[in-house]
């Protein structure tokens, strides 16, 4: 590790590896900086990502792809299913991926392109002068060294503590924090192309289960609830325990995660004087699926591309680094986001004979382009009342 | 004060993220507290396992 990078990038995740990849492919000096000893481990993932989404980074590639997703369903409080088709006949829709080999991937190309990495370093402090991010103190193995870098970007995840010791409070409120569980799980009866969504207060509270399936037999059963309605004997971990004890009895769990998917507004700002907030850390995960993957690798790569307009300009100022945020807002990523937490914010309040009525309404949907949107537009064709209590939805939806 | 059960702990830092006052680090898989700690209790409330208490000093 030199003492001083064009870019220092804080977490080896999607949205720091993406980063890196685009800043030493410009011929910059980048580094990625990960606290843990392996790139990809532990996963904190439901591992889903769309397939338009993942082929505008990376080419798709068995060796990171656990599985292809064909459909997907969404299941009632009471059980119902709603199938959720592409019209697109057999058409491939999503992927389920291995985020131990996808994440370390990422990391590869970038090393490839001339990045450096540094696992089990940490980053403890930013190094700040005249009020401006100009690198970081890092720890490995007891002993800690200064990086100075033109521009850091925190890139690290839903603990976004980097930004935090700049002064930028990155604090999740306790309602938008999705308390979650995972076991990977495998000799139980699924279909092996329908990622699954299971509603309900009681199944999911403000949140949903999940079924992602990861091959014939196998899958991430997951779940995500609100940090409000967690609480001793009503954890995420007891709900999916329910859950699976009901539906998996005989199922043999291989893997058991845990984790906080932040389903808040976006920061108010993504920049700072000599820094750039990408993916998780900056709270850009979709607030409706909790998917984060495709919008770390966007901001990563964003954030990188206007870092090195910047530093070839000299000026790596809040200013001159603030065409990242307006830019990512005014693109797709920002309105999803943007469309989708006021999604959220009224599916959280619907009562469970609301959810079954909606979810009643249809039972097989064909998607001409597979998005929350499309859906969105679905479900309202089918419950008309619906446009007038998503009222403020009513511009953006269009 | 705030007992973290290491036993049960995840170390997925979803504690880290709903704390205000920042006394929360994960540390590969060792979660520090900060001496800025209040004792509110809400990372004890999003924890997603139950390896957060707040004990009486």
């Amino acid at each position: 590790m030199k003492g001083h990078y064009d870019i220092l990038i804080i977490g080896g995740g999607p949205g720091g590896a993406i980063a890196a990849r685009t800043a030493a492919k410009a011929g910059l000096s980048a580094c990625i900086v990960e606290k843990r000893p392996a790139i990809g481990a532990p996963v904190r993932c439901a591992e889903g990502i769309g397939m338009g989404a993942l082929n505008e980074f990376v080419r798709p590639d068995p060796c990171f792809i656990s599985a292809e997703m064909e459909r997907a369903a969404l299941v009632a409080p009471d059980g119902t299913t709603m199938t959720l088709d592409s019209e697109t006949a057999g058409g491939k829709v999503g992927y389920v991926l291995d985020r131990k080999f996808f994440d370390r991937e990422l990391v590869w190309q970038a090393a490839e392109q001339g990045a450096d990495v540094a696992v089990k370093t940490r980053a403890s402090a930013p190094l700040m002068k005249d009020g401006k991010v100009c690198g970081a103190k890092v720890e490995f193995l007891g002993s800690s060294q200064e990086v100075t870098a033109d521009v850091v970007i925190a890139a690290d995840g839903v603990e976004s503590k980097f930004s935090k010791w700049c002064g930028i409070d990155t604090t999740v409120p306790l309602r938008e924090i999705m308390s979650s569980a995972q076991y990977v799980m495998t000799d139980i009866d699924i279909d092996p192309h329908c990622t699954v969504f299971c509603l309900g207060n009681e199944v999911a509270p403000q949140g949903y289960l999940w079924v992602f399936p990861k091959g014939d037999r196998t899958a991430n059963v997951g779940i995500g609830i609100s940090g409000i309605k967690s609480g001793t004997g009503h954890r995420a971990k007891d709900y999916l325990d329910k859950y699976t004890a009901a539906h998996f009895p005989n199922g043999k769990t291989i893997e058991y995660i845990v984790g906080g998917v932040s389903v808040c507004r976006p920061l108010d700002c993504t920049v700072a004087d000599g820094l750039m907030i990408v993916g998780d850390a900056a709270r850009v995960v979709d607030p409706l699926t909790g998917g984060g993957i495709y919008n770390a690798m966007f901001t990563g790569d964003l954030a990188a591309k206007v870092a090195i307009g910047a530093i070839e300009e000299g000026d790596t100022s809040k200013a001159a680094l603030m065409p990242y945020d307006a830019t990512w807002r005014d693109a797709k990523v920002g309105k999803t986001i943007a469309r989708n937490y006021h999604i959220k914010e009224y599916l959280i309040k619907l009562t469970d004979d609301k959810l079954n009525a909606i979810i009643q309404s249809a039972s097989c949907v064909n998607l001409k382009e597979f998005s929350t949107l499309s859906l969105v537009k679905e479900l309202i064709k089918r419950n008309p009342k619906l446009i007038l209590e998503l009222a403020a939805l009513r511009e953006l939806i269009k | 004060m705030l007992k973290v059960h290491r036993d049960i702990c995840g170390y997925c830092g979803c504690c880290v993220s709903v704390c205000k006052e920042g006394a929360l680090e994960l540390i590969d898989a060792y979660l520090e507290v900060g001496q800025d700690c209040s004792n509110c209790g809400v990372c004890a409330k999003a924890c997603p396992v139950g390896a957060l208490e707040v004990v009486p000093e």
